[in-house]
């Protein structure tokens, strides 16, 4: 896991903007996540929730300054996403097995498919008996569940999760979230979601978003207060 | 464990691990494609369409045997193999963006071009293999029914198509680097092989004719078009005054060499699919991903 610095934030964004076309989608944004945070990332529809996730993830070309973990999201991609772990809103069509990606998500992390199917199964997913589906053919709890169980079990130091329950059923949603509250506490947690109701117990602060830029950013409590 | 502390040897080791995951991922899911299996069975039952057919059996202006049955297979593929491999590559890149593919998957520890060229060779190995299949099928089949083999020919065709696929591999990434959608990528695909194929010979005399054009200006850009290229490469074994071969063949046959056309007909169109791989990745590199 990548050191991080004595009061350097994870990720530090000054004046970021990022415009498609002439439509200016993040404005001017600076903001801090910092080691521990676990930080609810609100706001409507085209607020920029996403398009901020995709920067730091190295997917876009932006102004502005933004570092991961002291590094260039698009200069050092590859130093960062070893320490990303990352559950998209929507989960990826393959049509490769469970079993193929299982493999292929070991082969690129290093971590064993052992640690990954006990997350999975953990979070009620009995992994074993889809081995030898292909991915697209899951339901879309099925997905999710391993898509987190992917995030989780390479032990990243960031966590960045778009809407990451919105296809879990309550139970499962239950186990996840008792999951992630016993998470590494030094991790950064970042938790995109519409309603903030359904993740307030997991988070510290909470940080609103509405045409591109930052309207609220609010700490509830330290992270060492947190008792999840 | 800092990435930066690793040696740059195990740096790239690492990156390689990344481009053979990508690799593998794309062979497998090529593989899980009705598609892939559709091309493969076309390829292999033509071939075996062919010798029931008895076209081995049959001459046609010097072409006979096995020689007869590889001349036509090399003239589907010339039909059918650059539009089928435009087509399925320019949805590639275009494609997996539009289905939330590769927000995930370079959401992972891989760079770009290891993604790029990941994709890019096995979208070659998946085109390639049944096509070499197929032809190498018909040379055991030749050998067990003691047909005369004409290896010259098999070498060439093999380099040939691998050079062809190569080419509109290289050109098809590049239109979906560049394309805003799988629509706009297919219309470009189908654009740039329409004007191709009528470059052939149709424009070509066309224009020499009309505004009496220089010659080698106009062999000059038949030999800029990998389909012109191809067609003439796999002729070029035959006598170049068959006139199966078309009027800008014939020239271009009259002003270089049998051999130096030979080496130029397979190195020109991998290097022209390299080129265009190159710059697409390079747009890739330099771009939003998504």
């Amino acid at each position: 896991m990548t050191e991080i610095k004595k009061n350097t934030p994870v990720i530090r964004a000054i004046k970021l903007s990022k415009s498609f076309g002439k439509v200016e989608v993040l404005k001017q944004l600076s903001v801090d996540f910092n080691e521990g945070d676990r930080i609810a990332l609100v706001g409507q529809n085209g607020a920029g929730k996403t398009t901020l996730i995709r920067c730091i993830l190295g997917q876009y070309i932006f102004d502005g300054q933004l570092k991961v973990l002291d590094k260039d999201p698009r200069q050092q991609r590859v130093d960062i996403l070893k320490e990303v772990g990352f559950v998209p809103q929507i989960p990826p069509p393959l049509k490769i097995t469970v079993k193929e990606l299982l493999r292929f998500f070991s082969d690129l992390s290093n971590v064993p498919e052992e640690e990954y199917v006990d997350i999975a199964e953990k979070l009620g997913l009995q992994i074993k008996d889809s081995y030898n589906k292909p991915f697209v053919a899951l339901s879309g709890g099925m997905k999710q569940k391993l898509l987190v169980a992917f995030a989780l079990g390479k032990k990243p130091t960031v966590l960045l999760m778009d809407e990451p329950s919105a296809n879990l059923d309550p139970a499962a949603r239950e186990i996840f979230f008792d999951y992630l509250g016993k998470y590494n506490k030094e991790a950064l947690l970042v938790l995109s979601s519409h309603r903030m109701t359904e993740i307030e117990g997991l988070v510290n602060r909470v940080v609103e978003m509405d045409f591109g830029q930052i309207v609220l950013d609010k700490i509830l409590y330290p992270v060492e207060n947190m008792n999840v | 464990m800092l990435f930066g502390l690793i040696p740059k040897k195990q740096r790239r080791r690492i990156m390689s691990k990344g481009f053979k995951s990508i690799l593998v991922l794309d062979l497998n899911q090529s593989l899980r494609s009705k598609g892939f299996w559709i091309y493969s069975i076309l390829f292999g039952g033509f071939v075996a369409f062919m010798f029931v057919s008895g076209i081995t059996e049959t001459q046609i202006i010097g072409f006979v045997g096995l020689g007869r049955l590889m001349v036509t297979f090399m003239q589907v593929c010339m039909v059918i193999i650059p539009i089928y491999v435009l087509i399925t590559v320019v949805r590639s890149i275009v494609g997996d963006k539009e289905s939330n593919v590769m927000e995930y998957m370079l959401s992972l520890p891989v760079s770009l071009s290891n993604f790029y060229w990941g994709k890019f060779i096995a979208k070659f190995i998946v085109i390639y293999i049944p096509l070499f299949v197929s032809l190498f099928a018909a040379v055991i089949w030749g050998t067990i029914t003691s047909l005369d083999i004409p290896w010259d020919m098999f070498a060439l065709y093999s380099f040939l198509l691998a050079a062809m696929v190569f080419c509109f591999l290289g050109i098809g990434m590049f239109i979906s680097v560049y394309a805003r959608s799988q629509e706009m990528a297919v219309s470009s695909a189908f654009v740039l092989w329409l004007l191709l194929v009528a470059f052939i010979d149709l424009l070509l005399m066309g224009m020499m004719l009309k505004f009496r054009m220089n010659p080698s200006l106009v062999i000059g850009l038949g030999m800029l078009n990998p389909l012109q290229v191809f067609r003439v490469g796999v002729l070029v074994l035959f006598d170049p005054k068959l006139t199966v071969m078309g009027p800008a063949a014939y020239f271009v046959l009259d002003t270089v060499s049998r051999g130096v056309f030979i080496v130029f007909s397979v190195v020109y169109p991998a290097l022209l699919g390299f080129l265009f791989g190159w710059l697409g990745n390079r747009r890739f590199n330099r771009k939003d991903i998504i």
